[in-house]
Formats: C-alpha cells, structure tokens, sequence
C-alpha cells in the first residue's frame, strides 16, 4: 500500500463516477520548484528527461537562441525557453525558464477530455495522460492554459510530461531535478516548495533589488505543482510566454459537467417520447380505417 | 402495373439545368420504380440513393461521434472503426461524407421544401396530429409536411453549423487557437443532440408511426389512401381528384364489401 500510496487517482477525465481513491488516504502533495533565476541554461534537465523516459530523439530546428528547439514536442517534455529581454535601462537580461506540464491543481486537459481515463490527476497533484485510454481528439491542447500536450501523429495520441510519476510512485525524485546542478530545481512537498520560494523571491527583493521578484503559482487554474520563482512576476509573459493569467474555457466547465448529461438525457427522452406515443395514440394509419368492431373501445 | 420515369415532387424551371438533373436522368436508367395500380410514385431512385447515402453517413458519423462525446458509455462502438483514435481520425470523413450527400439532396429537394402558409396552418394542427386526434392531414398538406420541412432546414443549419465546428475542431487549438475551439465544441455537440432527437421521430414516423410510409423510401411508391390521408394536396396535385371525396369513397367501398 505505502508505495501506491502516492499514485491515488483524485479526478479521472470523461469518467461516470467518482475516482476511486478520492481522499482515501492522507497524501502530500508534491511540487516542483524552478528558480528562473539560478538557472543556467545547461539543458541536463533537458537530457535526464529525454533519457528516463526514453524518448527517441527527432532533428531540431534552430531559431538563432539559446533553445534548443521553438517548442516542446511529443518526444520532447522538457524544454528550457530562452528569452534575451531588454530592460527599461538599456541593460539585458537572458532569461531561462524550464518549459514543461504545470501539472495544474484544476488541469484544464482534464476537464476538456471526454475519454475515461485518459488523463489522470493523482493525490498528490500529478496530472498523467494514459496513452491507451486516449482517442487522440486533442481537445485537451485547447484546454490547457500552457499549450502542454503534443499530439503524435504515428500513434495518434497524446503525450506530455509525467512529472515522472514512475519515479515518484517509487520514492524518487523527477530525472530533471536529479540532473540539475545548480539547485535551481528542486522537488518536494508543495508547501516546502512554497516556503522555500517565498523565501528566496524575498532574498532577491532584499539583497539583490528585484522589486517584483514573485513566485508564480496562478490561482486560476487552483494553484500549480510546478512553481517558478521570477525576477519580476508582475510580467511573466517575457519568460517564453508564461501567461499571467491562465484560464480554462468556460465551456469545458460548465457544459461539459452539467449541460452534456442533460442534453444526453433529452436525446434519450427523444427515445422514450416515439416509444409511448406508439403505446399511447398508436399508429396514425391510412384512411379509410376498417370500421370498429361492435362494442369495441374506441375514443374519440 | 406501369413503370414511371417521370421525376416528381421537384419540377425544376427548364431555363435553367441545374448539375443534378443529369444525374436525376441517369439513375432512373440505373435502378426503376414500379408503381402498381392503386400507387403513386412518391421518390425516384435518385432521391433514394441520396437518401440513403446521408442516412449511412449520418449513422457511420453518429456512432464514430459517440464515441468521442461518452467514451466511458460507447467506447463499445470503437472496435468497430479500429478503436478510440482511428473513431476519432475517421468521423471527419464520415461528417464530410454526410454534408456532401445532404447537400445533394437539399439541392434535391429545395422547392418542394419552401416555406408556405399551408405549413403554418399544419403547425396549427400540430397538436390534433400528433395526438392522432386528426384522422387526416389538413387538406392543404403538400407533398412535404410542415413537419418534415422543418427537419430538412434543421438539418440545413446543422449542416452548416457542423461544417464550420467541425473544420475548427479537425485542425485544433493549435491552428485556430483555444478558445474557437471550445466554443466549437459547444456547438457542434448541441447540433448533434438535436439532429439525434429529430433521427428518432424521423424513423419512427417513417416506419411504426404512420404505417406505409416506408415504402416510399425504398420501392419509391405509395399507395393512394397514404396520399390522400397524409399529403392531400399533393394528391389533388398529382391525380386531380379531391382527396376527401377519394376517401369517402373508397370507405363506402370497404363497408359495402365486408357486408354479406
């Protein structure tokens, strides 16, 4: 049990009832902190995470940065964005920002997708796609706020960044975080991780004179369980676009949860309403009839 | 017994020839319609071909569509189609395949289906009809039904509807951006459930509700007590006799018969 303790399912997608290990055991959840600005731009993450999961490795497209490619791809999780930003003053600043699942506490891929079972969010805050459950409709890339998931033609599913839930389940921390050398990634529970970052966004506004240095955690989508630590979280659009305020459409909220059942339901009262006029009214048959039987009942 | 080439029920101004005319013109040499005495021709083979063909689309983009609307209640029908992703990689085909044929067939069919006070009267008596109040159809019912009119636009629109949704759901938030998307999704599912809902009352007029009527689909003739009872005036239209006094005869007939 302690070792499937970590892997509780709390919210399965398109699924009929409720997930079977929802609040069954105390579990922490877990977090993934990155301080964008200790980070170097070494890409080790970038490679103990195409090396865990055996990713197979695809030609990249050079675009004049630091990145190693535009975007992350379906064989490609984790992707440090590169961004030479212009300050007001005339300085410059290279930015870095790991680029990968936030693994939201309200994942929008979850709420979007109408397989059962396809994506997972587990107790302790991985959010997991399972392939063989998946139809492959991508409507989980219109639903994430972070245009996360990559649909792979070959297999015609999707494919995303585990939070190396294997490694987890076991007792270990995620291959990116074991691979970092600076310590700008660390991995723990989320409220260590806040600790240790509010602590750190207030070392950089002290000592360091980062005015607006935050910690980024959106609370429209719940909170996240990867975090960053910013130099300046009032914009974090200029970290490779992280958007400031993510959202899920209301529509995979909204109708997805409430209207989709009960128009289903109408369809199925469409159903109902032909079977009992036919053992109601009956038939409306060509005239003329063959008249009644004597004493038979007929109305009208 | 007489075999009728003539097309009914769409009588296209000659000054113009419309694409399918030719192919009208074609399929009656393809297949034939019998009308045996007593009968009318109420749809040429091509009218039935088409309709055939929209209604295996329809089912074929129906139950593809199921499967990715409730995976958890129809992922039964996936096998089917080579399971979850190849459903989802083939109901844009199939959709497409419907709104080409419904096309054809509102092409088909687009005169007989104008709106005419004749179809605001029959929405009236909706009520006296389909409680079966009504022996007969108002007697300036046509060859469509205000009922069945209203369907064929539904369709229309959903036909539209459909293809827009459907295009922006095919490419995805990655070419349209996420929010066309959700909305799309929306959309395209309201559509269906309302199309699923009119498939019911569509097959079970066609078949259990108004016996006869399914006939017309497959041999594409009626009989003339279902034309007079249901479409009255397009009874007078096509035998020039009036459909109330046709029934009135044919019922002293029937009760001079069954008496020793």
């Amino acid at each position: 049990m302690a070792d499937r303790k970590a892997l509780q399912a709390e919210m399965i997608s398109g699924h009929s009832g409720p997930a079977p290990g929802h609040g069954m055991q105390r579990d922490l959840e877990v977090c993934k902190l990155v301080d964008t600005t200790t980070c170097i731009g070494c890409k080790a993450c970038e490679v103990a995470c195409a090396e865990w999961n055996d990713l197979p490795f695809s030609p990249t497209t050079f675009d004049n940065t630091y990145q190693t490619m535009p975007e992350t791809r379906w064989n490609f999780w984790n992707l440090i964005k590169f961004n030479e930003h212009q300050n007001p003053d005339g300085t410059i600043q290279w930015l870095m920002r790991k680029d990968q699942c936030m693994h939201c506490a309200d994942p929008g891929c979850l709420a979007a997708c109408p397989a059962d079972g396809a994506i997972v969010k587990y107790a302790n805050g991985i959010v997991d796609f399972n392939q063989e459950n998946c139809i492959g409709c991508e409507f989980c890339v219109s639903g994430c706020p972070f245009n996360i998931p990559r649909f792979n033609p070959a297999t015609k599913r999707v494919y995303k960044c585990t939070l190396c839930s294997d490694r987890v389940g076991e007792g270990l921390e995620p291959a990116c975080i074991k691979a970092c050398p600076t310590g700008c990634l660390k991995f723990g529970t989320k409220d260590d991780m806040k600790f240790i970052a509010e602590e750190r966004t207030k070392q950089l506004r002290d000592n360091f004179g980062w005015k607006n240095a935050g910690v980024y955690d959106p609370q429209s989508v719940g909170g996240t369980h990867v975090i960053y630590v910013l130099h300046d979280a009032t914009d974090p659009e200029r970290y490779g676009n992280l958007p400031s305020n993510p959202q899920i459409p209301w529509s995979y909220t909204v109708w997805k949860w409430l209207f989709k059942p009960v128009l289903g339901t109408f369809a199925l009262f469409g159903f109902l309403g032909v079977v009992l006029h036919y053992v109601t009214s009956g038939p409306r048959r060509t005239q003329p009839e063959p008249p009644a039987k004597d004493g038979a009942n007929v109305n009208v | 017994m007489s075999t009728s080439r003539s097309i009914s029920g769409s009588t296209s101004s000659g000054a113009i020839e419309r694409f399918d005319d030719k192919a009208r013109e074609s399929f009656e040499h393809l297949g034939q319609t019998t009308v045996y005495r007593g009968e009318l021709l109420r749809h040429p083979v091509y009218t039935r071909v088409v309709h055939w063909m929209v209604a295996l689309f329809f089912f074929l983009a129906l139950f593809t569509g199921f499967s990715i609307y409730l995976p958890w209640l129809f992922r039964w029908f996936t096998p089917f189609f080579g399971g979850g992703p190849l459903s989802r990689v083939m109901h844009p085909w199939f959709g497409l395949g419907f709104v080409v044929f419904f096309g054809l067939q509102a092409l088909n069919w687009l005169q007989p289906m104008i709106w005419t006070a004749a179809d605001s009267n029959w929405m009236r008596n909706m009520g006296k009809i389909v409680s079966g109040e009504a022996k007969m159809d108002p007697p300036d019912t046509g060859f469509f039904n205000a009922g069945q009119k209203l369907q064929f636009w539904e369709i229309v629109g959903g036909c539209i509807a459909y293809l827009i949704t459907g295009i922006i759901l095919w490419a995805g938030a990655r070419t349209f951006g996420r929010i066309p998307v959700a909305i799309s999704y929306v959309i395209h599912d309201i559509s269906a459930v309302i199309m699923l809902g009119g498939i019911f009352i569509h097959i079970y007029q066609s078949t259990f509700g108004e016996p006869g009527t399914f006939q017309a689909m497959v041999r594409g003739a009626v009989s003339e007590a279902w034309a007079w009872t249901f479409h009255p005036a397009w009874y007078k239209q096509v035998t020039g006799r009036d459909p109330q006094q046709a029934c009135e005869e044919a019922r002293r007939q029937m009760t001079t018969s069954s008496k020793p």
